[in-house]
């Protein structure tokens, strides 16, 4: 099973596409290594750099609704693996990029906005981090002096694929 | 209680629910194409798992990026053509032969009402045209579709959108649809299939019907769909006439897939479109629309004519007609990708690409193209594109590109204007 947790890189906005995250250009590729330095190239927000230490470091990324919208290239969640990020939360998520992300052993954890705002607050505090326990279904978040711990809910099926190290394993095993 | 078609397809192809609320399904149709599809291939090779649930159901094309541009490109068209010939995958389309995908393989009669579809592109939705349920996947499930033919989705929730009045004049498919996720939004119908109803639907032609399916995932839905008719029947009909005594007989049995009168929705949609006008994206978001008489005059620096949204030889027609004896504005670029090599020959023969190439078109072969920056068409920073596509996105068209989505009617009479222009006035 994958590890969980870690640094956080916040990105705050709704809608962030796929397109973003890995552009078509580099799709060419075809190991998951050679898309490490491509992560979040086209991805414009005020203060974020993709070559920053923020991103280097990240091992959980926070951001808003609909992440990860629009193509379904499975080139989004593995430019993240490859970088080791290897969570991403959010308010919603598209659903191929929802699945794509759990078919890989990694997860996407859905939360409610009050509650993604809470995990925004700790956005600029120093040594801000997050710690995941898929199967106990909770999250801690630390970082200035602060600390939260947070549930959240992933469908058993999803649960089970994090167990499992992904889809192709368990399918091959059931099916 | 009634089913729906998306809870019909769901129910005839269980083959496990290893827990409440997910769906394991028997796939019928699982289509491939040369970017998502290599690493697939390479990883079930790594795993010692390079193997093929059943041959006949699959179906590949390289379309993406094709004739090659660069070696990168021209491996993964080779790994997909070896694997191909590997497990004796007939449907095969390569250079000479191909199109984009979701033109493609309907035009071959791949698809039937009820099938189960997966492919590793997100516009899969298209095929829902026919009354099945398709849907985008990631690679690995495309993996575990190649090598089990299963693959799991979530308890489908259905939204009815009713189409309801008339098409106006120089209004398309393409309008309506981009109204529609205008309304609903970008994550609208998120893990929902968006069922189109309602007279419009039921007098438009496949054409029409893929093109409103094929942009169910510029709002979120898992996929589009359309119930079966007499028009799915005589598109198909070339291809199951041995299968049928008759056009009634295919009727009947298509029929049964339709959703029933008592189903349940979890949304109910009532859209009149006699009152649209031409419908053009202004932002960076496919929800993002404006009607043609606020966003008329807009410059553009290239026209697209193409894709698996707008890429049929109906979208050719309506855009020739405008653009006949006409030249198009010195200040722009006008591309037109026929969608398959059918279509290109098609439209030869009707004298359609006579008339783009009169008007100062540059003619592609049949490839997604520009569509997503991946070969030819890219923009350069700052400029900006009138499309045919089904994708804004910053950037799609080429780092620092804009591009602005639209009809063909509205794509051609932009392209004689040099800006965004009201296809009306040439109809």
């Amino acid at each position: 099973m994958k590890q969980f947790g870690g640094p956080v890189l916040f990105l705050d906005r709704a809608d962030i596409n796929t397109d973003e995250i890995i552009p078509a250009k580099y799709l060419t590729e075809i190991t998951k290594e050679d898309l490490k330095p491509y992560i979040l190239e086209d991805l414009k927000l005020p203060g974020f750099d993709p070559k920053g230490e923020k991103t280097r470091s990240a091992r959980v990324i926070v951001s808003r609704a609909n992440f990860g919208c629009g193509s379904s290239r499975e080139h989004a969640p593995w430019v993240f693996e490859v970088n080791g990020i290897t969570a991403v939360i959010a308010e919603s998520f598209a659903r191929i990029f929802r699945q794509n992300m759990f078919n890989c052993g990694m997860a996407a954890i859905e939360l409610p906005k009050e509650k993604i705002d809470l995990l925004f607050s700790f956005d600029n505090c120093p040594d801000t981090a997050i710690g995941i326990d898929v199967e106990k279904q909770t999250l801690t978040i630390s970082g200035g002096g602060r600390k939260e711990i947070i549930t959240f809910d992933v469908s058993p099926f999803d649960r089970a694929l994090v167990l499992a190290g992904g889809w192709v394993d368990y399918a091959d095993q059931k099916y | 209680m009634g089913k729906t078609t998306a809870e019909k397809i769901f129910a005839s192809h269980l083959v496990d629910e290893p827990f409440s609320g997910t769906k394991v399904l028997r796939l019928d149709v699982v289509m491939c194409h040369e970017i998502t599809t290599p690493i697939a291939i390479a990883d079930l090779m790594a795993r010692g798992k390079d193997r093929v649930f059943d041959p006949t159901k699959i179906k590949a094309v390289i379309d993406h990026v094709t004739p090659s541009k660069d070696s990168k490109t021209a491996t993964q068209a080779k790994m997909l053509r070896d694997w191909a010939r590997r497990h004796a995958i007939k449907d095969f389309f390569d250079v000479g032969h191909n199109g984009v995908c979701h033109a493609l393989f309907p035009e071959k009669g791949y698809i039937r009402p009820g099938y189960t579809v997966i492919m590793g592109d997100s516009h899969t939705c298209t095929h829902g045209a026919f009354g099945a349920f398709a849907a985008g996947v990631g690679t690995t499930d495309l993996e575990v579709g190649i090598l089990k033919g299963v693959c799991a989705f979530r308890e489908p929730k259905s939204i009815r959108i009713n189409l309801n009045g008339t098409l106006p004049k120089g209004v398309y498919a393409k309008d309506v649809i981009l109204y529609v996720i205008g309304q609903l939004g970008v994550n609208g119908a998120t893990d929902r299939v968006m069922e189109f109803r309602g007279p419009v639907v039921d007098a438009m032609t496949m054409e029409s019907r893929m093109t409103l399916c094929n942009m169910a995932i510029e709002a979120g839905g898992t996929s589009g769909i359309c119930m079966p008719d007499m028009v799915t029947v005589e598109y198909l009909w070339p291809f199951i006439e041995n299968e049928y005594p008759s056009k009634e007989a295919a009727l009947a049995e298509f029929s049964t897939w339709r959703s029933d009168d008592d189903a349940v929705y979890e949304r109910v949609l009532d859209f009149d479109v006699s009152v649209l006008e031409p419908i053009v994206t202004f932002g960076y978001k496919p929800d993002q629309v404006k009607p043609i008489s606020e966003i008329a005059g807009s410059p553009v620096d290239q026209v697209y004519l193409g894709s698996c949204t707008n890429g049929r030889l109906e979208d050719l027609r309506i855009a020739a007609r405008i653009l006949k004896g006409k030249k198009i504005a010195p200040s722009v670029r006008g591309i037109l990708s026929p969608a398959t090599p059918k279509i290109y020959k098609d439209a030869m023969a009707e004298g359609l690409i006579d008339i783009f190439m009169e008007a100062g078109f540059c003619v592609t072969n049949p490839t997604c193209g520009a569509c997503l920056g991946m070969s030819n068409g890219v923009l350069a920073e700052g400029e900006v594109c009138a499309s045919t596509t089904n994708r804004n996105f910053m950037g799609r068209m080429g780092k620092g590109g804009m591009v602005h989505l639209m009809s063909p009617a509205t794509s051609a009479a932009t392209a004689i204007e040099g800006v965004i222009a009201d296809p009306r006035k040439y109809l």
